[in-house]
């Protein structure tokens, strides 16, 4: 198939393999975190750390929107859904998400009515053709989806539609990197650098890490040996001693990002003064939410919202996973009270999320998972 | 008297009236009967005329046979002496048409491949049909005809069966279920407990087609492709299979779930290890660009007229050679081996060059957002 065989060439994959491993050096242990969710999927989905030396290390960052998603907003969301007459929808990732009381299934099993949609544009629609219910959008996302948010807000203002309105959960990407940054127990030598968000953002708002904390950013994109690649980039700036932002991924990130999507954003949208993520607490302007003068297609404005906090549970080691401090298995919890069927973090709700990646595709360590894979062969 | 007189005669001149009203009262119901109505109502499934209007009209007409025929409470026939497979599934598709075919062959074909996978030669089947008020005739009719033809295709009859009509907004249409038997000819025992270390997995041809099928129609992702359900009778590849190869240890068909939800079960019920070749799984360009697009696997998305075989590895050229020489079976390929370790786990050796687990999917496969 035509734009994705050509990114998943076993014979590229091993001559990157073996550039990486010639950069290594023999004593140094490396450790790169892929900050996007995304890239995490496709880390486990390939098997690719098999084409890494065991000194090169992958941690999976915070990039998974579903998973840094708080009980409390989902709690707030599910509130909502049991107001009369109000359809929520949200995307298919959201839907198994717990909140203190059960997820989006649970909750329709009791009555409410949320439905997956694929994109905000049908959340729309479907307000258009039930003009007697309330259809709020559960909007979740990095900078990636905010933008569609924002549009689809534009086209119902523009069509005055007043059966609409979205619960804005938009978090951006920035804060939660700088957070991670400035977390004591963390040792990272580099950045694979978010390619999706990077469209829309593009690459100058990585700079300070590279400017202000001596790590190497790489922009990557998704298939498996663009990640290759960047890992080979990060290394090649840590053995010539060089600290920048590169771009990867520059068939589809322009450096200077997407204008007229950062223009619609800031139309719809303005920072929250701070928002909580899961596993990571506050964090300051981390979060969008709508601004004053869409006030009417906001549904914290139009609901009467709880807006309960609800305390991550106990034994849940999210933040810690988030942080790349605990790879999932180290995690009290993890494979036993905490699995795919009964997710207690949200790590584990989504396939992006580092757990449920970790639990789906790479409970065998590599080692084991190479011994046995080079007995086998058809 | 003359009253009685006067009476008897205007009666006697409408006798005739009566007479030829009441021949006609005869012939009308002499004549096949015949369903006026375009759309299903309550009274078609209140067991009175409507009921037995529809039976007739449209279930016997569509199905006649001489074990149905009768239409008594149960269908009766002689078995020979030996062992006898029974099996069931309930049909609720959304959308009922796809290209490709349709719940009523869906209904036929899957109970049919539950049968012939089992090894059982299928003879009959039930058909319980729960119809929601509102329910278009037109539509039914153009389902129980592909039941009629799917189960011609399949060489077998449907014997009996049931109707029942629920308020509108209780059901989605039309449900189906269907209940089946089959004979086994032959004394071999089949099971995916019996896979053991060296054999081999094939599958009879590619995967994914029905379930990305259903997906694209029911339009929520304006994706338009060349794809059809693969729904097809299997009774027929799987007497081929069994007929070359004495070493067939057992065979599922790859419904909900796909591929990769079967070699789990293989794994945990024999307690062996399962490596699957990403590469040698043949995955038709359409799906996987579906796939790809709505991040799900393919290995995970249900077929309706594949089957998986796991076969003694010394005859898996005899088994490949007996599909390939069927029409349904002509791409099927050898896609893994059996081995005796890790016990219990399916791996994926990835086109890309990488190992990674295939573990069962929790719920439905959910797209991924970005």
């Amino acid at each position: 198939m035509r734009f994705v065989d050509e990114f998943r060439d076993a014979e590229k994959a091993r001559a990157l393999s073996a550039k990486i491993t010639s950069l290594c050096e023999p004593d140094r242990h490396y450790k790169f975190m892929e900050v996007c969710g995304g890239h995490t999927h496709t880390i486990y989905k390939h098997g690719l750390e098999d084409y890494l030396p065991e000194n090169i290390q992958l941690v999976h960052g915070p990039g998974c929107p579903v998973c840094v998603i708080p009980m409390g907003r989902v709690d707030d969301a599910i509130h909502i859904a049991r107001q009369p007459d109000v359809l929520m929808t949200s995307f298919g990732d959201m839907m198994r998400v717990p909140g203190s009381g059960g997820n989006f299934f649970d909750s329709n099993a009791e009555g409410t009515n949320i439905r997956m949609v694929y994109s905000p544009l049908d959340s729309l629609k479907i307000a258009k053709q039930n003009p007697d219910t309330h259809v709020v959008f559960m909007a979740i996302g990095f900078e990636t989806t905010t933008p569609s948010t924002a549009m689809t807000v534009l086209r119902a203002a523009a069509d005055g539609i007043e059966n609409f309105s979205v619960f804005c959960n938009h978090v951006t990407i920035i804060p939660a990197i700088k957070a991670i940054l400035d977390s004591p127990d963390l040792r990272l030598d580099g950045f694979i650098g978010p390619g999706h968000v990077s469209t829309v953002i593009g690459c100058r708002p990585y700079e300070f890490i590279a400017r202000d904390y001596d790590k190497p950013v790489v922009v990557s994109g998704f298939e498996p040996l663009d990640i290759l690649q960047s890992i080979y980039q990060l290394m090649l700036q840590l053995t010539e001693g060089r600290c920048e932002v590169e771009n990867q991924y520059a068939r589809v990130v322009p450096w200077q990002g997407n204008t007229v999507a950062l223009k619609a954003i800031h139309e719809v949208m303005e920072l929250r003064p701070y928002f909580e993520w899961r596993g990571l607490g506050f964090i300051s302007h981390s979060a969008m939410r709508m601004k004053e003068s869409y006030a009417e297609f906001d549904a914290e404005r139009i609901f009467d919202m709880p807006g309960v906090r609800v305390a991550d549970p106990k034994a849940c080691q999210c933040g810690e996973v988030l942080k790349g401090v605990l790879k999932p298995w180290e995690c009290k919890v993890f494979g036993t009270a905490c699995t795919p069927e009964t997710p207690i973090g949200t790590c584990m709700v989504s396939p992006e999320g580092a757990c449920a990646a970790y639990y789906n595709y790479g409970r065998f360590t590599r080692t084991r998972v190479r011994e046995v894979s080079a007995h086998e062969h058809v | 008297m003359s009253t009685s007189e006067r009476v008897s005669t205007r009666t006697d001149r409408p006798t005739d009236r009566e007479q030829q009203v009441l021949d006609r009262i005869d012939k009308a119901r002499r004549r096949k009967p015949k369903v006026r109505e375009e759309r299903i109502t309550l009274a078609h499934g209140s067991g009175g005329k409507a009921t037995q209007t529809l039976v007739e009209a449209v279930f016997l007409d569509a199905f006649r046979n001489p074990l149905l025929e009768p239409l008594e409470d149960s269908a009766s026939f002689p078995v020979d002496a030996g062992r006898m497979a029974l099996t069931t599934d309930s049909y609720v598709v959304s959308p009922l048409f796809f290209p490709g075919g349709c719940i009523g062959d869906l209904a036929v074909n899957g109970t049919v491949n539950d049968l012939a996978v089992a090894g059982a030669r299928p003879l009959h089947l039930t058909a319980g049909f729960i119809l929601e008020e509102g329910f278009p005739v037109e539509d039914l009719r153009r389902v129980v005809t592909s039941m009629a033809a799917a189960a011609d295709a399949a060489g077998i009859r449907i014997v009996t069966g049931d109707t029942k009509v629920v308020q509108r907004g209780k059901a989605d249409g039309c449900y189906i279920n269907t209940a089946g038997v089959g004979r086994y000819e032959h004394s071999r025992e089949l099971g995916v407990a019996t896979a053991r270390p060296g054999d081999v997995v094939l599958v009879s041809g590619p995967v994914g087609e029905h379930g990305i099928t259903i997906m694209l129609e029911r339009g929520e992702l304006d994706i338009e492709a060349d794809l059809e359900s693969d729904t097809a009778p299997l009774n027929g590849l799987v007497a081929s299979l069994l007929d070359a190869v004495p070493g067939v240890r057992a065979m599922r068909d790859a419904t909900r779930g796909g591929v990769a939800t079967i070699l789990n079960e293989v794994a945990r019920a024999a307690d062996v290890s399962v490596t699957v070749h990403e590469d040698a799984v043949p995955v038709r360009t359409e799906v996987r660009g579906a796939s790809e697009l709505l991040g799900i696997d393919p290995l995970y998305v249900a077929c309706e007229g594949r089957l998986v075989a796991i076969v003694d590895g010394e005859q898996a050229d005899d088994a490949l050679a007996a599909l390939r020489a069927h029409p349904l079976g002509a791409e099927a390929a050898v896609i893994g081996r059996i081995g005796d370790d890790p016990p219990g786990m399916v791996l994926l050796n990835t086109a890309f060059g990488g190992t990674r687990i295939m573990d069962l999917l929790v719920g439905d496969p959910l797209p991924r957002i970005c």
